[in-house]
């Protein structure tokens, strides 16, 4: 046995070491660390001010830690610090290799501009300058996240939240990123709005294989989406896992009671 | 750690399980202690005991879906060992994928996803094209009696036994080397039970490590090679 092969690791694509972040006094989170692989969901939960939206913004480079490291597996350079890299380097990442999908789509899309240039943007971002092929990856675009493409010169006020958000998943994933951050990207939806929002999130992780971040006080959405789990609780990580796993035999007192506090319908 | 021969698929030592309920009370519930056991390739081992007696909690633990409070759970995965209780989630998830297959007593899967597509997706996990994943899961469901107008529905309007079913097929599509099966022929009836022992007694045929529990006498009689009792381990506890 001893002879046998070792178990073959990829490279983790994000790094993340003793990550603490505090407002004044208060805690947001504290001393957190992580690796996430090519390809694999992990999914944040907790209550609200357990942390879990601090610990977003810290690993997707939004807000720097108070202490503790983020590191990026850079296409061309390897493990990098986000917070070490110049900031232009970092805006470059965020709009090429990463997408970051907000609750509210508000904080995501640019509302005065159409829903095709949305999702044109981004493909000019990172340097594409021809109309026609912006315009046929908007449109087929916007046809994965199934939007009517009839819209796509109207203004992303005029459509539906569950409108809106097919559309910033839309914007976020035409530049083919390698890492999805999304914060809670079904809660302001209706429960038939949020089903099918989230078989097109499943669907697109899986065909394209991303790795995604997810945060959510949603203990079912982690269920169907996320293959890890790290549960949150007064900025701590209590308890983490393969999902099914802390979710069937959770082991700590506060997965337990969130775990048996889910209303059966 | 221990010398395993060719023949090993899975090797379980050590292992204890408890549950604590944090919430009422902190009792303590003992299920087994110490279990030690082999299951090797072309067998199948059947865990017996009375209901209650842990059978259930100690498949889960081999499918690392319940978390052992102690010992190794070695896995032959393709050339390596992995030990589901040592190993990081993403490993457990490529066993699972290509080494352990699991059919649990209820059917859990993704809401509102076709009946052929839940069937098949592993497939295209696993690298196969739709078409030959589609034509194995259309296969299988055929052999399993489940009628083709279910297959575009998604399972969770169908009966008990077809919902089992659908279960086994989700599991019998792929040729794992080691099954895990609860009760898998609990809700079904003369000629679909009769279907599900060939499929058994076949991955036993190509060589996969089977272990299962079964309340049917005259199943076990057809599939099993040899029991494990886990009052045994619970004696120890």
């Amino acid at each position: 046995m001893t002879a046998a092969p070792a178990f073959r690791m990829p490279d983790p694509l994000l790094q993340v070491r003793g990550l603490t972040h505090r407002y004044g006094p208060h805690i947001g989170c504290r001393d957190v660390s992580f690796d996430l692989y090519p390809g694999e969901v992990l999914g944040i939960v907790g209550e609200s001010g357990s942390g879990k939206t601090t610990l977003l913004k810290c690993v997707s480079g939004q807000m720097e830690p108070t202490e503790g490291s983020v590191e990026y597996e850079t296409r061309d350079a390897g493990l990098i610090d986000l917070f070490r890299m110049s900031e232009a380097r970092r805006r470059l990442l965020m709009r090429t290799d990463w997408g970051i999908v907000y609750q509210n789509p508000r904080d995501g899309l640019r509302m005065r501009v159409s829903a095709g240039a949305n999702v044109g943007e981004r493909l000019m971002a990172i340097g594409d300058r021809h109309y026609g092929h912006i315009r046929s990856e908007a449109v087929d675009w916007l046809e994965r996240v199934e939007m009517d493409i009839g819209r796509i010169d109207d203004m992303p006020h005029t459509f539906s939240g569950g409108m809106q958000q097919r559309l910033q998943i839309a914007r976020n994933l035409v530049t083919k990123p390698r890492l999805v951050f999304m914060d809670e990207p079904t809660s302001g939806l209706d429960v038939s709005v949020q089903a099918r929002l989230l078989d097109l999130v499943r669907g697109l992780v899986r065909t394209l294989g991303i790795a995604c971040v997810i945060v959510t006080h949603d203990l079912g959405v982690v269920r169907l989406l996320s293959h890890r789990l790290m549960v949150m609780k007064g900025g701590n990580v209590v308890e983490s896992g393969l999902t099914d796993q802390v979710l069937d035999d959770p082991q700590h007192p506060y997965t337990q009671l969130l775990v048996s506090s889910i209303l059966p319908v | 750690m221990t010398q395993f021969d060719d023949t090993v698929m899975l090797h379980a030592q050590g292992l204890s399980k408890h549950f604590v309920l944090h919430n009422q009370g902190g009792v303590k519930i003992d299920v087994f202690e110490k279990v030690e056991f082999t299951a090797r390739q072309g067998e199948c081992v059947i865990l017996a005991g009375p209901s209650g007696s842990g059978k259930s909690t100690l498949l889960r633990s081999l499918y690392a879906n319940y978390k052992p409070q102690a010992g190794s759970i070695y896995v032959r995965h393709g050339e390596a060992w992995v030990d589901l209780c040592a190993a990081r989630p993403f490993q457990i998830m490529e066993v699972r994928r290509d080494t352990l297959g699991y059919v649990s007593q209820f059917l859990r899967v993704i809401p509102r996803v076709a009946t052929l597509d839940l069937v098949s997706e592993p497939l295209i996990g696993q690298g196969l094209t739709e078409e030959a994943a589609r034509k194995r899961a259309e296969t299988i469901l055929a052999r399993l009696r489940i009628p083709e107008a279910l297959w575009s529905l998604p399972p969770s309007t169908f009966s008990g036994g077809e919902q089992q079913r659908v279960n086994i097929a989700m599991t019998f599509v792929q040729d794992y080397p080691i099954l895990l099966l609860d009760e898998p022929t609990a809700s079904l009836d003369k000629d679909n039970r009769e279907t599900v022992i060939a499929l058994i007694n076949e991955a036993k045929g190509r060589g996969a490590a089977i272990i299962g529990i079964f309340h049917d006498a005259e199943v076990r009689a057809a599939v099993g090679t040899r029991s494990y009792d886990v009052t045994e381990a619970r004696q120890a506890a």
